[in-house]
């Protein structure tokens, strides 16, 4: 039985990843989880320099979710080359970098500085709905996709994916610029934009006022647009939104997706993303699978 | 060592007003644990999916047992779920989670353990392990209802204030610690922010060595998510700014190294 995929070169010993922000670089949840068993540790997003981030509250419970609004606060690239890098090379798992910026120059500058260092992959984050400058930005514009993918394409020297929003009226048309741009893989979908109001205060939830939702309310949104983005691009999708059971994984990875990130679920259920390594295997057994890419876009038209 | 567990309720009571005390049996949570710490509950339901952090109010390390003194915060809450769980029931658990308060800092002091509201519990076991190393005074302040006033006057002074002047001093603990003129050498502290920030401005005038714990609405509990920030006058060790974890650095911070 083969559970190994591969990335855009890049192979995987399974589907089943981090998702960004959800994991910080691993090493809180190197605790309760060994991250020798995940296809892919995908950290934090970090930018050239640190970023305080948003105000609190920074997250408020939502039904069968969260909105966040944490506001990519990060060390800056200098303290993640030196600390964390070093700390995920001694598992035997992929990194993958998520990147972020204000500007495309702050993201030129993490992917060069990146360039020499032992990472596999880079995940570009153009959707983050939290932060007043960058991030999103960059993604709710098809011209803009391309441009920053093409940007990041030229100095890059480790294989690209494009993290996308879902908070667009076409995602496939985003999907189609990032690969214009170049993009070697496409994740998808960053959090939804939402809001949350407390009636007794008469204030908002969040600092932030708007926050990102996720959790496994988001999930059919989600596997929704990755079938649509599978069916109008040919690069790899690493799917996501709303992940919790492996079950919810193989939806993903049916309509089309060929890894999957597990994130919320990482809050209530530390060691969801081995959970769903173990029940991937399991289906497969009981469905006589025997290679994983017998799966991938199969769900029957 | 924080472990997930799946832990039994073997108590459940209410003590006051929407104030529940519950005992559960751990496998190895609690003989790790220490006066300050707290864990993650986890309510079952799947629309309440993020875990609820509440203070160790009791440790019988020997027992594997802790008590958890808790808050219901209203209607439909996932708080309101677990004040609902019963003798027998399991619910999930994570922890000991936090740095917990240095009990060394008061050996052989004059100390003010002072709690507000639901900061009240965790000074249970904080002022039980301090007994007789200590010269512990409580200073507790309380809305209306007093609730653990045994528990506390069996470890050393118990002062108490209320809102409505029903028990002890009418007012807050400061009020309390000006009526009955107290003094001490060092303070450990827990309550909601207009207190502690009373509390640090008390303790930076007398110069008074103070640790506070402090509470955010958190995410994974364990300082990967980067939620329950406080701003810290110190750059912080994880993300090189001005934030530090409450989950993970604190919940217990001296009281100088935060904002409030």
């Amino acid at each position: 039985m083969n559970m190994k995929v591969n990335l855009a070169g890049v192979e995987l010993k399974n589907p089943v990843m981090t998702a960004s922000g959800t994991f910080g670089s691993g090493e809180e949840y190197s605790e309760l989880v060994d991250l020798n068993r995940l296809g892919a540790v995908v950290t934090k997003g970090v930018a050239n320099v640190p970023w305080p981030g948003n105000p609190t509250p920074r997250i408020a419970e939502v039904y069968g979710g969260m909105l966040n609004a944490i506001g990519l606060q990060n060390p800056g690239i200098d303290v993640f080359c030196e600390r964390d890098i070093p700390f995920l090379k001694k598992y035997d798992t992929k990194i993958i970098v998520n990147v972020c910026g204000k500007t495309a120059e702050d993201y030129c500058q993490v992917v060069e500085r990146l360039a020499g260092e032992p990472v596999d992959m880079l995940e570009i984050n153009i959707s983050c709905p939290n932060v007043k400058e960058g991030g999103i930005a960059f993604g709710q514009d098809p011209r803009a996709v391309e441009d920053i993918t093409s940007r990041i394409k030229r100095l890059a020297k480790q294989p690209v994916i494009m993290k996308l929003s879902p908070n667009v009226t076409d995602i496939a048309e985003m999907a189609r610029a990032a690969q214009a741009g170049g993009a070697d893989a496409l994740s998808l979908i960053n959090t939804l934009t939402g809001m949350k109001i407390d009636i007794h205060r008469r204030t908002f939830a969040l600092a932030n006022k708007t926050g990102g939702m996720s959790g496994p309310a988001v999930k059919p949104v989600a596997v929704r647009m990755v079938y649509q983005v599978a069916q109008a691009v040919d690069l790899p999708i690493i799917g996501m939104g709303g992940i919790a059971t492996a079950e919810d994984a193989l939806e993903f990875i049916l309509a089309g997706a060929t890894a999957v990130s597990v994130g919320t679920a990482n809050f209530y259920n530390p060691t969801a993303t081995v959970e769903i390594v173990d029940g991937i295997g399991e289906y497969m057994r009981t469905y006589g699978v025997k290679d994983i890419s017998e799966l991938i876009g199969a769900v029957n038209q | 060592m924080k472990k997930k567990e799946i832990c039994t309720v073997i108590s459940q009571e209410c003590i006051a007003n929407d104030i529940y005390s519950m005992w559960i049996q751990t496998d190895q949570i609690a003989a790790g644990a220490v006066p300050g710490q707290f864990v993650s509950l986890y309510t079952g339901d799947p629309s309440r999916l993020l875990p609820r952090p509440i203070s160790l109010c009791e440790i019988d390390a020997m027992g594997g047992r802790l008590r958890l003194v808790y808050r219901v915060t209203g209607k439909n809450t996932g708080t309101e779920i677990l004040s609902r769980m019963k003798k027998g029931d399991t619910l999930e658990v994570l922890g000991p989670l936090g740095n917990g308060f240095l009990l060394e800092e008061a050996q052989g002091k004059r100390i003010f353990l002072m709690g507000g509201g639901i900061g009240i519990p965790p000074l249970v076991e904080t002022a039980r392990q301090l007994s007789g190393k200590a010269q512990v005074t409580v200073i507790a302040g309380y809305r209306d209802q007093l609730f653990l006033q045994q528990e506390l006057a069996d470890c050393g002074r118990l002062v108490v204030a209320t809102e409505d002047g029903s028990a002890g001093t009418r007012g807050n603990v400061m009020d309390a610690i000006r009526e009955n003129g107290l003094t001490a050498d060092v303070i450990f502290a827990c309550g909601p922010a207009p207190m502690l920030r009373a509390i640090k401005t008390y303790a930076g005038e007398q110069n008074i060595p103070c640790w506070i714990s402090m509470e955010e609405r958190m995410a994974c509990g364990i300082g990967a998510c980067l939620a329950c920030v406080c701003k810290s006058t110190e750059v912080d060790g994880h993300s090189h700014v001005h934030n530090k974890r409450i989950c993970k650095d604190g919940p217990v911070f001296p009281a100088s190294e935060v904002e409030l």
